[in-house]
């Protein structure tokens, strides 16, 4: 088999399997093909989300997630315990997806973080109240208020704006938003699993909330019918 | 309300803190001198506010569904693996 860069020693300290998730391994170890499905059904979607934040199109995602399971499956006898099962799935995923963007001629993922977390001004600075004046750095108008998706039955464009926004993100930003705020992972599993620093994960999640954030304002303040209130 | 605009937390501060004071990441007198700041701000209230809707709406995208030809094509893998062993 070809090698790829997820046979590495799981990092000490980072949570342990939950009862739910030893029962996984255990019933996968006696080759049940029940558990198997289980985790299919519960990380597969979020495989192939995580996959296409790294590689070109969904069917190489889609090969890279194939790829995943196997490696799962093929590791799961080494499978130490020493993190979640859930964050060495994703660190698989990630290695793996990673290799693989490399292959695909683009540069390494999440090599260019710096410039992903040194980018300009998130909100147009004209909101803001200039320098040297009375009140400066405080909102110029305040941010509209906005409709209820529930209520407006915007839900499901709602959804696609965040889709979309989110498609929009550089990829470290997306990866982390997507494991934490899609996926619900801790901070410490994202930093293991996308292997970046504590610094950078927050930096690039508060980069991409703010993002989304104002693409769903652009949105949700035309839903209520109204822009911003003068101060 | 009396406020010292040399010392007062600004809003465009609060935005560049929003994310971290959702995660508790702040240092306490930092996290003091935001909610601070929050108590008078209408403005920066609602901007928080929608910062925590957007961040529950965002996880709303979370599905579980494998497409059944995906899920068929995984139970090839897993079965050829059981058989390999």
């Amino acid at each position: 088999m070809r090698t790829t860069g997820w046979q590495q020693e799981e990092p000490p300290g980072l949570g342990a399997p939950s009862p739910d998730e030893l029962a996984l391994v255990e019933a996968l170890r006696r080759r049940e093909e029940a558990a198997f499905v289980q985790l299919v059904e519960s990380y597969g979607a979020s495989l192939l989300r995580l996959a296409q934040t790294f590689v070109r199109t969904r069917a190489v995602a889609e090969e890279v997630v194939q790829e995943t399971w196997l490696g799962v499956l093929k590791g799961i006898d080494r499978f130490e315990g020493r993190s979640s099962l859930r964050t060495w799935i994703f660190r698989i995923v990630t290695n793996i997806a990673k290799t693989r963007a490399v292959r695909e001629g683009r540069s390494a993922p999440f090599s260019d973080l710096e410039s992903e977390t040194e980018e300009g001004p998130l909100l147009d600075p004209s909101r803001f109240v200039g320098a040297g004046k009375p009140w400066e750095g405080h909102w110029r108008s305040f941010p509209g208020p906005w409709g209820e998706p529930e209520e407006r039955l915007l839900a499901s464009e709602a959804r696609g704006v965040i889709e979309t926004a989110i498609e929009a993100l550089p990829p470290g930003q997306r990866a982390v938003v997507t494991l934490r705020d899609v996926e619900g992972l801790s901070s410490e599993e994202t930093c293991n699993a996308l292997e970046i620093s504590e610094t950078n994960q927050r930096v690039l999640l508060h980069r991409a909330r703010t993002k989304v954030r104002l693409a769903l304002e652009t949105y949700l303040t035309e839903a209520a019918g109204g822009q911003g209130r003068d101060n | 309300m009396a406020r010292d605009e040399t010392t007062d937390f600004s809003c465009k501060e609060l935005v560049a803190a929003a994310s971290d004071y959702l995660e508790g990441r702040l240092p306490a007198s930092e996290r003091a001198r935001l909610e601070e700041h929050l108590a008078a701000c209408e403005g920066c209230t609602t901007y928080l506010e929608q910062m925590r809707r957007t961040i529950a709406l965002i996880g709303e995208l979370r599905e579980e569904d494998v497409p059944p030809e995906a899920l068929a094509r995984l139970l090839g893998v897993f079965r050829a693996w059981r058989h390999a062993r």
